[in-house]
């Protein structure tokens, strides 16, 4: 899930490449073909490609921390279950979006260090805490919702591989959003107590949720480019205000209150006004000054070094099994 | 508590609890292959404590669900055998863990896929079939553990040392177990034993360790004397349906 263009920085490229071919890409892109891996692609596309697919690997993977934090205390069996059974989902797009990213010529190694080292980000809702187990609605629900609605449209992004991956990434997450809306919509049926856990968990989610469209459209300078290459089908602004007003009404259904005095709806436009996002707090939290990134980051760092010896473990014995093999034949 | 649902109760508990251990690993494992793989391994072992643990209920007949035995009973009402309750550690400790006990469930739910009693035999016949894999993925790790490095084959050694205590629990009969086995649910379990060392042992031996030496038994795990993990264990688990008694979710 979770792509929000984030770092807003893309160098102008040096290297002169043939105004042919990039006539020829600019037009199949326009065409709406599908770009494949061995097509030829300009350098700045494969390097946006490459910054938003491994961003976007990287949120999943981060992402199983927050929810992690609530596996061992899910309130009854079967949500212990279907906690672990969307962690688990959230891996497995990590793997795929790695792999797609791999097809421009980047390596997971390469990958991973820029995340442990902080070079690359991922989403910033994955810097807030979960507290109490209606965050783990609310991330089903508002977090995987402003996911899908970034993603459904990325299912015709121009680069195949990665729009075969929204594909299939899209069908889970859409049933994990109605998972995590079904723990709210229990949660404010239930006791005065488990009401008021769904409204407090509401309150804190929502507007990082917001967050996840990325910054505004007059201040993301990738929005352009990226439009008129078809990596991004729509812009920031447009997806946010699209989850406003999906949401909102699903927030009145279950009797909780969105967080925002501003919101009202507009006749005219036929959508909600709301209030501003606090962008000073999003700028603050893609610099990595989040509440809990630095638990975030040191425990894929702990998770890494200390996994290290296993790594090794494995890459010496697989060795030791090819000798063994290449000498028996 | 009727015998068959104690039996019931027993094997639900087990499940949990290394179930509980697993998703311990959550986001922290060496490589994301393998917080998969032990995810995917908690999975089942949840699914199979709530068939049991269910199946308890039912027979126990006092209107106390799966979830009512799993979050609302305390260390000496547990009936896990003390392997599951016992500390990730490393990774190597955690597969130790893994490898002892999957190669028991694999054993004992291939026979108990044909009890007499068909609920008994559903739930262990479809069981049966997450557990072979849960015992070959583990196999697997302690032969690269084994056999990959000076250090892992260190940590391995120490990991099942560990563990190595609480196995004869495992095989252990008493009259709960002889019960189950007199009507045609139970397994006869010591009888599982010679099966359950030659696997352990090939494995081992590809793994180029051997068996740790012999040591008196560490037991109790049945009769609800646990170590003092499980009560941590238990704290962090059942905390919610504690602190708001009667809520559903």
């Amino acid at each position: 899930m979770y792509t929000t263009d984030m770092t807003g920085k893309t160098k102008a490229e040096t290297v002169a490449e043939d105004p042919a071919l990039i006539a020829a890409f600019e037009a199949r892109v326009a065409n709406d073909e599908f770009i494949e891996p061995k097509d030829w692609m300009p350098q700045a596309y494969r390097k946006t490609l490459v910054r938003q697919m491994s961003q976007h690997a990287h949120s999943e993977i981060v992402g199983m921390l927050p929810e992690g934090n609530w596996i061992t205390r899910a309130p009854n069996l079967r949500r212990k279950a279907i906690l672990l059974a969307k962690v688990q989902d959230e891996g497995g797009h990590g793997l795929y979006l790695y792999a797609a990213a791999e097809t421009l010529g980047a390596s997971r190694d390469e990958m991973t260090e820029a995340l442990l080292s902080g070079k690359a980000k991922y989403s910033t809702i994955f810097n807030y805490p979960t507290l109490t187990w209606a965050d783990i609605g609310a991330i089903g629900w508002l977090v995987d919702g402003a996911a899908i609605m970034n993603q459904v449209p990325l299912q015709r992004t121009s680069y195949g591989p990665y729009a075969r991956a929204m594909v299939r990434i899209c069908k889970e997450e859409s049933f994990h959003q109605r998972q995590g809306y079904e723990i709210m919509m229990h949660l404010a049926a239930g006791a005065p107590e488990q009401k008021r856990m769904a409204q407090d968990a509401l309150n804190r989610w929502w507007w990082p949720s917001l967050m996840m469209f990325g910054p505004p459209d007059d201040k993301s300078p990738n929005t352009a480019q990226s439009m008129r290459w078809r990596i991004k089908r729509d812009t920031n602004d447009d997806l946010r205000q699209k989850f406003v007003d999906i949401t909102v009404p699903q927030a009145q259904a279950i009797g909780l209150t969105v967080p925002d005095d501003q919101l009202k709806w507009n006749d005219e436009r036929g959508g909600y006004d709301f209030g501003e996002v606090d962008w000073e707090e999003f700028a603050a939290v893609v610099r990595g000054e989040g509440p809990v990134a630095k638990e975030r980051i040191q425990a894929r760092q702990k998770a890494w070094a200390e996994g290290a010896w296993v790594r090794e473990a494995a890459r010496v014995h697989a060795e030791k099994r090819a000798a063994a093999k290449q000498a028996a034949e | 508590m009727d015998k068959l649902a104690t039996y019931a109760l027993r094997l639900g508990d087990d499940s949990l609890i290394v179930g509980q251990r697993l998703g311990e690993w959550c986001g922290h494992a060496p490589a994301l292959e393998v917080d998969l793989s032990l995810a995917n391994i908690a999975l089942d072992q949840i699914g199979q404590a709530t068939h049991f643990l269910n199946l308890a209920g039912e027979l126990e007949a006092k209107g106390r669900d799966g979830d009512a035995l799993a979050f609302r009973r305390d260390v000496m009402d547990f009936t896990n055998c003390l392997l599951v309750e016992q500390p990730n550690g490393d990774f190597a400790q955690t597969i130790g863990r893994q490898f002892l006990f999957s190669h028991y469930q694999a054993l004992l739910f291939e026979q108990m896929a044909s009890a007499k009693d068909a609920r008994f035999a559903a739930i262990a016949a479809k069981a049966s079939k997450e557990v072979a894999y849960h015992a070959t993925l583990a196999s697997d790790w302690v032969i690269r553990l084994g056999d990959g490095t000076d250090e892992s084959k260190a940590r391995m050694i120490a990991g099942l040392d560990w563990m190595w205590r609480f196995t004869d629990e495992l095989f252990l009969m008493d009259e709960v177990d002889a019960a189950a086995l007199a009507a045609g649910v139970g397994v006869d379990k010591a009888s599982l034993r010679s099966a359950w060392d030659a696997r352990v042992d090939a494995a081992l031996a590809e793994a180029t360790l051997t068996r740790p030496p012999p040591r008196r038994a560490t037991t109790g795990g049945r009769a609800g004397r646990h170590s003092e993990h499980l009560g941590h264990l238990l704290s962090d688990m059942q905390f919610l349906q504690r602190a708001y008694p009667g809520a559903t979710w």
